[in-house]
């Protein structure tokens, strides 16, 4: 038998990394490659993209100042109809996040990922900055493809400059925020949905919760009698709540600000992601 | 050499029809712990969703364009019931004397004027001249004076030319028009025995039948004359967002009325319905209603309406507790709902059961339609069961918080609880079919709930403007919600007819044929990728 040459470690074996631990970086360029060797992943980018781009424009391309007698700006507001389709891409980039974790426990990939990131919280970590990534990164497309679409729609279905209505611009403050802020809100929803779908562990479930989530709070608002109900319902609904970020008219009749609204959906991102992580550390994978 | 007999197993085959396939399904349905979960979620979300939506709490809020909601305690409401048992208004100022047995009467409306809130934004008393668009004046033959009571009228309405309308819900048009001093309209209303006949006429000799209606009710001696009404302006508005803009207040409207004939006797005005006015309106109305009479020339002031009261927003019975409202959980069902038809096909892919399923039964169509037999009827009894739990129980606690509850008949309750049963049924058919198609759950689950429920929500909560909404509840499968209106549209009384009220842009039947048709293609395509996929 031939001794192998230069003795020690063998040369096909892979030196442990950087010490016993795994880092975050490491662990976050693992579910990168993951995420990005999946064709699916891509898919639902682009469809997330083309979804929000269509709605908006579908709904900019509807709209009509209101008619005589109701204050200009309460009940037209242009930044929230140029970006009334992410009502319909958040659905997208909810269910992607959801497929970043709960496609993991349907094909028991987990198992796979756990054994080389056993330290739970880093492995979570690392799925939340990918898809915040993600969500970021599709989100600004479609948030840009729709104000451009909005200022290019509105003027004509009569939500012009002339009849009191400033076209949307990224230079005015309020138009900026209402932007940034929507894709805040999508990369929100995309935690909000890694943390619940975690904490179930089944995609189906898990989108089922999210959208329910974020589609009953409303409905449940819009058909409460009780007034005072009403408004702390949408006041902790993380959709109708969220979205208030979008607004640039008729602040002042809001139950919150544009950003506490946005620091609701916060609230149900953080609590969904502590949720997740409390039962990815205490239940077997 | 000897002959090799193959093995034959000395048991009889078993039977392997369409009824032990839907057997095994079932078998494989009802032990899984998860799917039984997840109807049962089904049940309690669509039952006790309904429930937020009974207690009215006291207060009614107008959202005013410049801030913070109006808010003022909610009258609760009552109103007259028809000759149909349907709530009505039936108020406004009749000058009447009593008509024995047949007769003709006749009259011409040479204008007809009023007055409308000048703002909106505040419910100020402050008027300015205008019509409300079905503000009305005429003549009519009426029962007797109780609210409620059978009447035949021909009208001329103020933004839609003469109308025959009778009994509160039936409308007929006449001649158009806007009238005036220059184009005055002649009216006539002819009884014999329980029939009543109406004419209308642009010069008083060419007579033109409106329609014709048999009122059983009538009594040999009734109350005929002219009358004048005008409904509250509601010009409500859903903005962006849900919340439901608006105001207005009473109107009214005056009548000039000439060439009366066919009465003898002295003449009285009464104001009919004061009691059962709601609102702002009922201080008022009653004050204004009054006529004056110079020679053969009636000048009729009045205020009200003779209508059926649609339920919901925008209407007088804002406040009131629907039956529709109890449904409106179904949504919230149909998501779990979703779910669970959804893994019924999809969990088979991901733990490769697919395989024994076709081997078992090698004709995959007969596969397919055993899980949509299984499922449909899984999800009607679901939808069932939440319907009944959510109008009984809602029903309950409406009598218990002493809310008024709009009335519907039962058989209208009991084709809302079936209806909603098979539209839970047909969107589990439709959701199986199209995990079928896409075999991933997550991925069928999403197309499942943006479709169907999705277009709901974004019409319900006003996140796109309403014609947009309005679209999505006519071409997507969420036209299968329109199943459940519980009530007639009147396009005689102009309110917000709103998805959240329970008025849907296609009819129930149409609605639940959209539905259907989305089903059948999802099917069809179901089965066809089925046979020509690897499994």
């Amino acid at each position: 038998m031939q001794a192998v040459a230069g003795a020690g470690a063998p040369a096909g074996l892979a030196r442990p990394g950087r010490g016993a631990r795994t880092a975050l970086p490491d662990a976050v360029h693992a579910e990168w490659t993951k995420l990005r060797t999946l064709a699916g992943t891509w898919w639902l980018l682009a469809a997330a993209v083309a979804v929000t781009i269509a709605a908006g424009v579908a709904v900019a391309g509807t709209a009509a100042p209101p008619s005589g007698g109701v204050p200009a700006g309460a009940a037209a507001d242009p930044a929230r109809l140029s970006l009334a389709g992410v009502t319909l891409g958040q659905a997208i980039v909810a269910l992607l996040a959801v497929l970043a974790v709960g496609g993991e426990y349907g094909t028991g990939m987990i198992r796979v990922t756990l054994a080389a990131t056993p330290r739970r919280l880093t492995m979570l970590t690392a799925k939340a900055v990918v898809v915040t990534g993600g969500a970021a990164a599709a989100g600004t497309v479609a948030v840009l493809g729709s104000v451009l679409a909005g200022r290019l729609i509105l003027p004509g279905r009569g939500l012009s400059a002339a009849n009191g209505y400033a076209v949307m611009s990224l230079g005015n403050g309020p138009d900026l925020r209402a932007a940034a802020g929507s894709v805040l809100y999508l990369v929100l929803i995309a935690l909000l949905a890694l943390g619940l779908a975690t904490a179930v562990r089944d995609s189906a479930v898990g989108t089922g919760l999210v959208l329910g989530l974020l589609y009953l709070f409303p409905i449940a608002g819009a058909v409460v009698p009780d007034q005072t109900l009403a408004r702390h319902l949408e006041q902790a609904a993380p959709m109708t709540a969220g979205l208030w970020i979008q607004a640039t008219a008729g602040l002042r009749s809001l139950p919150l600000t544009p950003w506490q609204g946005l620091g609701v959906l916060a609230l149900w991102a953080l609590g969904a992601l502590i949720l997740g992580a409390a039962i990815l550390r205490l239940r077997d994978a | 050499m000897a002959t090799i007999t193959p093995y034959r197993s000395g048991q009889r085959p078993g039977p392997d029809g369409f009824a032990q396939l839907v057997h095994a399904e079932w078998t494989k349905f009802r032990t899984v712990r998860g799917w039984i979960l997840g109807l049962i979620v089904a049940v309690v979300v669509a039952a006790g969703f309904g429930l937020l939506t009974t207690g009215a709490s006291g207060t009614i809020c107008q959202r005013t364009g410049s801030g913070q909601p109006h808010c003022r305690p909610a009258p609760q409401p009552s109103f007259p019931l028809g000759p149909g048992g349907e709530p009505v208004a039936d108020s406004f100022y009749f000058v009447h004397q009593p008509l024995t047995r047949n007769g003709t009467i006749t009259a011409r409306v040479t204008s007809l004027s009023g007055l409308v809130p000048a703002n909106l934004d505040s419910p100020s008393l402050t008027l300015r001249p205008g019509t409300q668009e079905w503000a009305k004046a005429g003549i009519i033959i009426k029962q007797s004076l109780k609210p409620g009571s059978e009447y035949a009228a021909m009208m001329v309405a103020a933004g839609h030319g003469v109308r025959m309308q009778w009994n509160y819900t039936a409308d007929r048009p006449g001649l158009p028009g806007t009238i005036g001093p220059a184009n005055p309209r002649w009216l006539r209303l002819t009884r014999a025995g329980d029939v009543i006949t109406g004419y209308d006429s642009a010069d008083g000799t060419h007579w033109v039948k409106t329609g014709a209606v048999t009122l059983p009710g009538l009594p040999s001696t009734v109350q005929a004359g002219l009358f004048a009404a005008s409904p509250d302006d509601n010009p409500e508005v859903q903005h962006l967002g849900g919340g439901i803009q608006g105001g207005g207040g009473p109107t009214r409207a005056t009548a000039v009325i000439d060439q009366v004939s066919g009465f003898r006797g002295p003449w009285a005005g009464t104001y009919i319905g004061a009691a059962s006015a709601s609102g702002i309106g009922a201080a008022n109305a009653s004050g204004i209603g009054r006529y004056h009479q110079a020679g053969g020339r009636f000048t009729v002031t009045g205020s009200g309406d003779i209508a059926p009261v649609p339920a919901g927003n925008g209407g007088p019975a804002a406040t009131a507790a629907t039956v529709g409202g109890y449904l409106l959980g179904t949504f919230a069902g149909l998501i779990a709902l979703a779910v669970v038809a959804t893994m019924f096909m999809t969990a088979e892919y991901r733990r490769n059961l697919i395989r024994v399923t076709l081997a078992a039964s090698p004709r995959r169509g007969r596969a397919l339609a055993a899980k949509a037999v299984v499922i449909s009827a899984v999800a009607f009894v679901t939808g069932l069961a939440g319907a009944g739990i959510a109008v009984l129980a809602g029903t309950a606690v409406t009598h218990a918080r002493g809310t008024y509850q709009f009335p519907v008949t039962g058989l209208t309750e009991a084709r809302l609880i079936i209806a909603t049963g098979v539209l839970a049924a047909v969107s589990a058919v439709f959701a199986i079919a199209v995990g079928s198609m896409v075999r991933r759950s997550a991925v069928a689950v999403t197309i499942v709930i943006v479709t169907v429920v999705l277009p709901y929500f974004l019409s319900l909560a006003a996140v796109v403007p309403s014609g947009a909404a309005d679209w999505l509840l006519r071409i997507t499968p969420a036209a299968g919600f329109a199943v459940q209106a519980p009530y007639p549209r009147y396009p005689q009384v102009s309110v917000l007819y709103s998805v959240v009220s329970g008025y849907y842009p296609l009819g129930p039947w149409t609605g639940l044929a959209v539905l259907c048709g989305w089903t059948a293609v999802a099917l069809a395509g179901a089965a066809v990728l089925l046979r020509r996929r690897d499994a």
